[in-house]
């Protein structure tokens, strides 16, 4: 499978990065040549295996039901690129 | 008397706790050593006072009969951990500034052991690469040059190139590092030390800035296999905010190295014999064979018969994890956020995204949309996790006829600068055989070899069975004692 310049403008906005048209340009071979090399796994028959879903065996643990990390408002909003009243700024959002 | 700055964390240790010099006096000989060393760009940022701070408190703690595991050692800290108060910028444009409220769980451990921050060191960017060269806060070269009077900058490899730029350069006795497809290992050959990338879930991952979270895992890089045992039973351990963390206890690693390993199989992969490779290597790997065979090991063959395809399989799972993980760099909680005028929501998100990221994290996680998006997922993603289960069970085959596995750790040894980076694939087959170590969660040190023609140092890479860091370690000891690797950079920064 390969990409074009369409296909890389739209994982580009589904991955939320602007792009210019020389940037298109430039990632489609290299995403292809990246896409090429990765293709050979299609040779290997792996329709007796299933997918590895844990490296070592693990099982998820339960904790209390329990608020455990409140009341840092302050520390959260303390890095943001605009913080106001208590609360994360972003532009105005019109439907 | 040894210079200081030649001691490692063990010698550190026991000379402040025998009064042979002072941690104050061991912090100060760092902070100078970092400070000289610039042109080495290994640090982002430097905290003298914070290694000063540690050591007064080491002092005082050895005064009143309290030292602690790691009093009077001060340390480098990867850029990729979390520390509360000092900038962490995961060597991104996207972080630059961002100051965590909170301490990562593996450097919160490490400073309750007595330890000192000299700084957070430089790195590939949100840990991706092999030379240190896509960091936004330029390059790290290497202390090592060749031996022909050539001044040409190398690559201190990557990702963890600022840790192993700065060990080799005595800056600091030891260092963090995070390993994901091999960027504790290749780093560790490329300058001439040791380093130990646990089993997964033996470190802590919370507040790591997170790469690919089912391959991220931390350990430390360090001049010696003992150091590094030291660092690593204080940096392991179970932690609840960690969902994949082991709860199981943390060996004493230090008390348990022997260079003996009489009744130890140890198996040499065919696979890894790969084309192409220098026979600089070949001679190192069957030297390598050599010695553990001198230290009472026997030598078996095994197959690991997948392994050409866990490179593509690692170059789907991780960009794919990387690209849901990055997701969180919006511009809206923290770090970069680029608002054209009259830009939307949507407009910010874009442009923030643009301007943060490098274009080696753009690549991978275009990858990743591209191989977890609709109609492609099984093709790319679920195929690749059907690979790693394969890979994963060719190593298990193979602990039925050894113990450990004996391979080189890199393809070559220390690249210039700029040699690779025109070719990402070229790049990405330095992990060659890193990576699938990595996608079966297994535990592989590096430890220094030998020098090649041109003085550069190779690595020896030992590969042990799930949980069993000790026979790693070990191993790595034996071939230390025999290698007796004295080599080091000559001062030119």
């Amino acid at each position: 499978m390969s990409v074009d310049p369409q296909t890389v403008r739209k994982i580009a906005s589904l991955a939320r990065i602007a792009v210019t048209d020389a940037q298109v340009d430039a990632m489609v071979p290299e995403l292809n040549n990246i896409l090429g090399w990765i293709e050979q796994l299609g040779e290997v028959d792996t329709s007796a295996v299933q997918p590895m879903t844990a490296v070592i065996p693990n099982s998820l643990r339960l904790r209390d039901d329990a608020v455990t990390d409140g009341d840092v408002r302050d520390a959260v909003l303390k890095n943001a690129p605009q913080a106001e009243h208590g609360f994360f700024a972003v532009p105005k959002v019109i439907e | 008397m040894t210079k200081i700055t030649d001691l490692g964390v063990a010698a550190l240790r026991d000379g402040v706790r025998d009064g042979t010099f002072s941690a104050r006096d061991v912090a100060t000989a760092f902070n100078d050593a970092v400070a000289g060393a610039k042109a080495l760009n290994a640090f982002i940022v430097e905290t003298p006072e914070l290694a000063l701070a540690a050591a007064d408190s080491a002092d005082a703690d050895r005064a009143s009969g309290n030292l602690k595991p790691l009093s009077g050692v001060p340390i480098g800290m990867k850029d990729l951990f979390a520390t509360k108060g000092v900038q962490t910028t995961a060597a991104s444009h996207m972080l630059e500034g961002f100051t965590p409220q909170y301490e990562s769980s593996v450097s919160a451990k490490l400073w309750a052991a007595g330890a000192g921050m000299l700084g957070k060191l430089n790195l590939d960017q949100f840990a991706m690469g092999s030379s240190n060269e896509t960091s936004y806060f330029g390059n790290v070269i290497s202390p090592w040059r060749r031996n022909n009077g050539d001044t040409a900058a190398l690559a201190p490899g990557g990702s963890s190139g600022g840790s192993s730029a700065a060990i080799a350069a005595r800056l600091c006795p030891a260092a963090t590092g995070t390993d994901t497809g091999g960027s504790i290992r290749q780093p560790a050959a490329f300058t001439g030390i040791s380093g130990i990338k646990p089993t997964y879930g033996r470190c802590s991952r919370w507040g790591i800035v997170a790469f690919a979270s089912s391959l991220d895992q931390a350990g430390p890089m360090a001049r010696d296999v003992r150091d590094c045992a030291i660092l690593l039973e204080n940096m392991a351990g179970f932690d609840p905010k960690d969902s994949t963390s082991l709860d199981l206890p943390v060996p004493n690693w230090e008390a348990g190295l022997s260079a003996n390993l009489k009744g130890k199989k140890i198996g040499i992969p065919k696979e890894y014999r790969v084309d192409g490779m220098p026979a600089e290597i070949e001679a190192l790997w069957e030297q390598g064979i050599a010695w553990l065979k001198d230290a009472g090991a026997d030598i078996v063959e095994v197959s690991l018969p997948h392994t050409q395809y866990a490179l593509p399989a690692y170059y789907i799972v991780a960009p794919a994890e990387a690209s849901s993980n990055l997701a969180r760099y919006d511009g809206v909680r923290y770090g970069l956020r680029d608002l054209p005028d009259g830009a939307n929501l949507q407009d910010m998100y874009a442009a923030t995204r643009a301007a943060g990221f490098g274009d080696e994290v753009k690549r991978r996680i275009l990858i990743g949309t591209y191989v977890l998006s609709a109609g492609f997922y099984d093709a790319y993603y679920t195929q690749a996790q059907k690979v790693r289960a394969l890979i994963a069970r060719d190593f298990d085959l193979a602990w039925q006829s050894c113990d450990l596995l004996l391979t080189p750790t890199a393809p070559s040894a220390a690249f210039g600068l700029g040699e690779k980076n025109a070719d990402p694939l070229a790049m990405y087959l330095n992990d060659v055989f890193t990576v699938p170590t990595s996608l079966a969660g297994l535990p592989a040190m590096s430890v220094p070899g030998g020098l090649d023609a041109q003085g550069l140092p190779l690595g020896l890479q030992i590969i042990g069975k799930a949980l069993d860091e000790q026979s790693v370690l070990n191993a790595g000891l034996a071939i230390e004692e025999r290698a007796g690797f004295t080599a080091r950079p000559d001062k030119w920064w």
